[in-house]
């Protein structure tokens, strides 16, 4: 009996959330399926994507998988006689000479070298070129099933080398590596931030040497020289960004982007913090709301901002015409105080936000002024916790009055916490330029524009490759040159890599 | 002893109680605290507001959250699209688009950096310094810096306009914030706890599949939460990646509502409710989770 109850209430659980999915499938179904012309997906496209997206993952996964046991075999594994010895180091040599031959190959395709062609050309592709010439045997003798070919390729190779590997394991001992494991836990994600990181960056230190753009498609016809670097250099300085719009004056309108961004967010986070930081009725119940701008998603947030900048529709200029409104009328009504109405009526009034370069930079700070201050506040209110009581209780003894407290407390406490924020603040202010691009885009005539920005549009409107990647370099040096200075303040690289 | 008169008691005790902070104060806090929340809750109830106007009253100068004559139909437009009208609607295809590239996103980052971050936080190997100095470094760098190079290299790969393509370009920045952030988690569990197993025996790989990954669940989930945040509402690499309207993240698809004041406001605003509701959900609750992982990861000095 009591098995009995503990078998049931062992499946029980799996068995509730099976019958919940199979009643949530049919709930959806039956509300979807009268829908179903109306609504542009259905269940082959989303299988097509499962499976495209898992035969992506199992690649990633095989390709891992085969480049850990390689370098597993390497650091722990020993060929015991002379004859395995040769063997073993010579099948390891091919597959590392393979592999070279192949990421030399990746740079050709993407152009990162030009390989001339000839002999030696085609010696380098015979990996890739033999992997082809598979695959079409594997199609025309009929071995792989149909439009499967390069599928069935990669499996037959991994299972060649996956024998390898385990002929490898059959005639090594085990050998002791101390710091084997740990590069074996690294490789995976070397691997990868090479090919995500250090690959493009080099591509992008080559692109800034050249005059790509479009009329060259893209690299295909470019040329490189260290006189385009130049050039791209000196019309990066002298000559116009994006399309109007001069480096230093966009410049300057970074620094002060990120300055009044950084400032309200700061001040206004630390306002905030300083009025939730109290024993309080509501405390989690403003928390909540106050979290608002940050919760909702940026994009959702900008389009919507972006809207609301509308010239008669958008709610802040419907607000400063009733505002308007409501002085002319004062203005009729109270005699005695009428010119300062009229005043105040003449000069408050709606804005156009989208055609007016200054309002136009004043609705963008305003969305991310808006969107900025919730993470700012969170950060300082988690900073103010953390400080004792206790330093408060002796401040009070002695006699300190609040602002005291605060500039001889709290500012100082903060410290570890604020600077950080400050500079990641900063830097991430800098960098961001979602909102801009979703509000204004840039626009009036470039008047909004920030350095990423231009560089934005440089690459994608106006597609001038070569100069965009010198552009990117030096934004680059700037922010490289910004972080030294952040480190040099806190110390904080010694932390970080203890 | 002079008895007080009632309105000077009440006036000291207003304003200038002794212990803690006075009524007075504490009324002016919760006003500013209301004024805040207002502006900071305004705007959203705004798009709510949209999002339930008829059509024919879209463009009002009314500023009132519940609308003259409020109706589901935009909702019910964007959901079902409109075959009447012979318009279909997009709005699962973009939304299960965004899902499956941020999915495999966090997926990829998560499994690398779960394994890495581990030797970072616990061995000392020749490399390591430099490794964490660049990947400290990679956070600030702009992931729009790398965009073009990569632009190109995915174009070479015919990886443009494929979700592909879209989960490599967010990988980039997604790696490796998602390593700092578990290197900092690793760092925080007591290193006696492996010291213990591996003098029972173990060897490093169990105390690390055993002892260190279900330990670090809880973060492991937090850091997939990030990547998965950071890339969901991505648009502007989004936007250089996929031109075709069938591969759209929702980002991009609403930006199509978005962009025609007139015909589709109505339409944007239902689609951005029904998006942001769930995300802001889970944001809401899991946000002091979100905020420890900022603490222990990246504002970490």
């Amino acid at each position: 009996m009591g098995e009995k109850a503990s078998t049931l209430r062992k499946y029980l659980p799996t068995a509730l959330w099976i019958v919940g999915l199979i009643a949530l499938y049919l709930i959806l179904r039956a509300v979807f399926a009268p829908h179903a012309s109306g609504i542009n997906l259905n269940s082959k496209m989303i299988l097509s994507r499962i499976r495209e997206v898992s035969l992506f993952l199992g690649a990633i996964a095989a390709g891992m998988a085969l480049i850990e046991i390689y370098f597993y075999q390497i650091f722990f594994r020993r060929p015991t006689r002379p004859l395995t010895t040769i063997i073993v180091r010579f099948i390891q040599g091919f597959l590392g000479f393979i592999t070279l031959l192949l990421i030399i190959a990746f740079f050709d395709l993407t152009d990162l070298i030009r390989l001339p062609e000839g002999p030696f050309r085609n010696f380098i592709l015979l990996p890739t070129t033999g992997f082809a010439a598979l695959q079409k045997f594997l199609a025309t003798a009929k071995i792989a099933p149909a439009g499967q070919a390069s599928l069935s390729a990669a499996i037959l190779l991994v299972v060649v080398l996956g024998l390898l590997f385990f002929l490898i394991q059959r005639i090594t001992e085990p050998r002791v590596s101390r710091v084997g494991l740990a590069y074996l836990l690294v490789i995976p994600a070397l691997v990868g931030v090479l090919f995500l990181i250090i690959y493009p960056f080099l591509f992008e230190i080559k692109l800034a040497f050249s005059n790509a753009s479009l009329g060259t498609q893209a690299t295909k016809n470019a040329s490189y020289g260290l006189q385009y670097g130049w050039q791209n250099l000196v019309t990066l300085f002298t000559g116009n960004v994006a399309k109007d719009a001069k480096f230093f004056e966009v410049l300057g309108r970074t620094v002060l982007w990120t300055v009044i961004n950084v400032t309200f967010h700061v001040t206004g986070g630390m306002v905030l913090a300083l009025l939730l930081h109290r024993p309080m009725k509501l405390q989690g119940f403003y928390r909540t709301l106050l979290v608002f701008p940050w919760a909702i998603p940026t994009t959702i947030a900008a389009m919507a901002l972006r809207n609301e900048f509308d010239l008669r529709y958008g709610f802040f200029n419907i607000m400063l015409n009733n505002i308007h409104n409501f002085f002319a009328d004062l203005s009729t009504k109270v005699a005695l105080l009428s010119p300062v109405f009229s005043w105040l009526a003449a000069n408050i009034g709606p804005v156009s936000w989208k055609q007016d370069p200054f309002w136009a930079f004043v609705s963008i700070l305003i969305s991310n002024i808006w969107l900025g201050i919730p993470f700012m506040a969170v950060i300082i209110l988690g900073g103010l916790q953390s400080i004792s009581h206790e330093y408060y209780e002796a401040a009070e003894m002695d006699g300190a009055n609040k602002w005291q407290m605060f500039r001889n407390i709290t500012l100082p406490l903060l410290r570890p916490v604020l600077t950080p924020a400050v500079i990641l603040g900063v830097i991430w202010t800098f960098n961001k330029f979602d909102v801009i691009w979703l509000i204004t885009q840039g626009g009036p005539q470039e008047k909004t524009d920030i350095l990423v920005s231009s560089m934005y549009k440089a690459a994608f409107q106006f597609y001038r490759y070569g100069f965009t990647a010198m552009f990117a370099l030096v934004i680059f040096l700037i922010l490289l040159g910004f972080t030294i200075v952040y480190l040099r303040v806190t110390g904080g690289l010694k932390s970080a890599t203890e | 002893m002079k008895k007080q008169n009632i309105f000077a008691r009440f006036y000291r005790w207003f304003f200038f109680r002794a212990r803690g902070d006075s009524p007075f104060k504490r009324l002016l806090i919760h006003l500013l605290l209301i004024i805040a929340c207002a502006i900071s809750v305004y705007p959203v109830l705004r798009v709510v507001t949209i999002s339930l106007r008829p059509n024919d009253t879209l463009l009002t100068t009314s500023l009132r959250i519940i609308p003259e004559n409020a109706t589901l139909d935009n909702y019910r437009e964007v959901i079902f699209g409109a075959p009447e009208k012979n318009r279909k609607s997009d709005f699962f295809l973009w939304l299960w688009n965004s899902f499956s590239v941020v999915m495999v996103t966090s997926i990829i980052s998560v499994a690398l950096a779960a394994v890495s971050a581990y030797a970072f936080s616990r061995f000392r190997f020749k490399g390591r310094s430099a490794g964490l100095v660049f990947l400290f470094t990679t956070q600030m760098i702009p992931a729009g810096m790398l965009l073009l190079p990569l632009y190109i290299m995915l174009a070479k790969l015919k990886m443009i306009n494929s979700s592909l393509g879209l989960i490599i370009a967010y990988s980039v920045s997604s790696v490796p914030l998602t390593i700092w952030m578990l290197k900092g988690y690793y760092d925080t569990i007591p290193v006696d706890l492996e010291e213990a197993a591996l003098i029972d025996g173990a060897s490093r790989m169990t105390t690390f599949t055993r002892i260190i990954l279900p330990l670090s669940s809880p973060s492991l989930a937090i850091a997939f939460l990030f990547s998965f945040m950071g890339g969901w509402s991505e648009y502007l690499v989004a936007r250089v990646v996929l031109q075709k309207n069938e591969l759209f993240t929702w980002p991009l698809g609403i930006w199509t509502y978005a962009q025609q004041f007139t015909v589709s406001w109505g339409k944007f605003a239902a689609a951005s409710v029904l998006i942001a509701v769930p995300v802001m959900a889970l944001f809401l609750y899991s946000s002091k989770w979100l905020i420890s992982g900022l603490t222990l990861g990246s504002v970490k000095g």
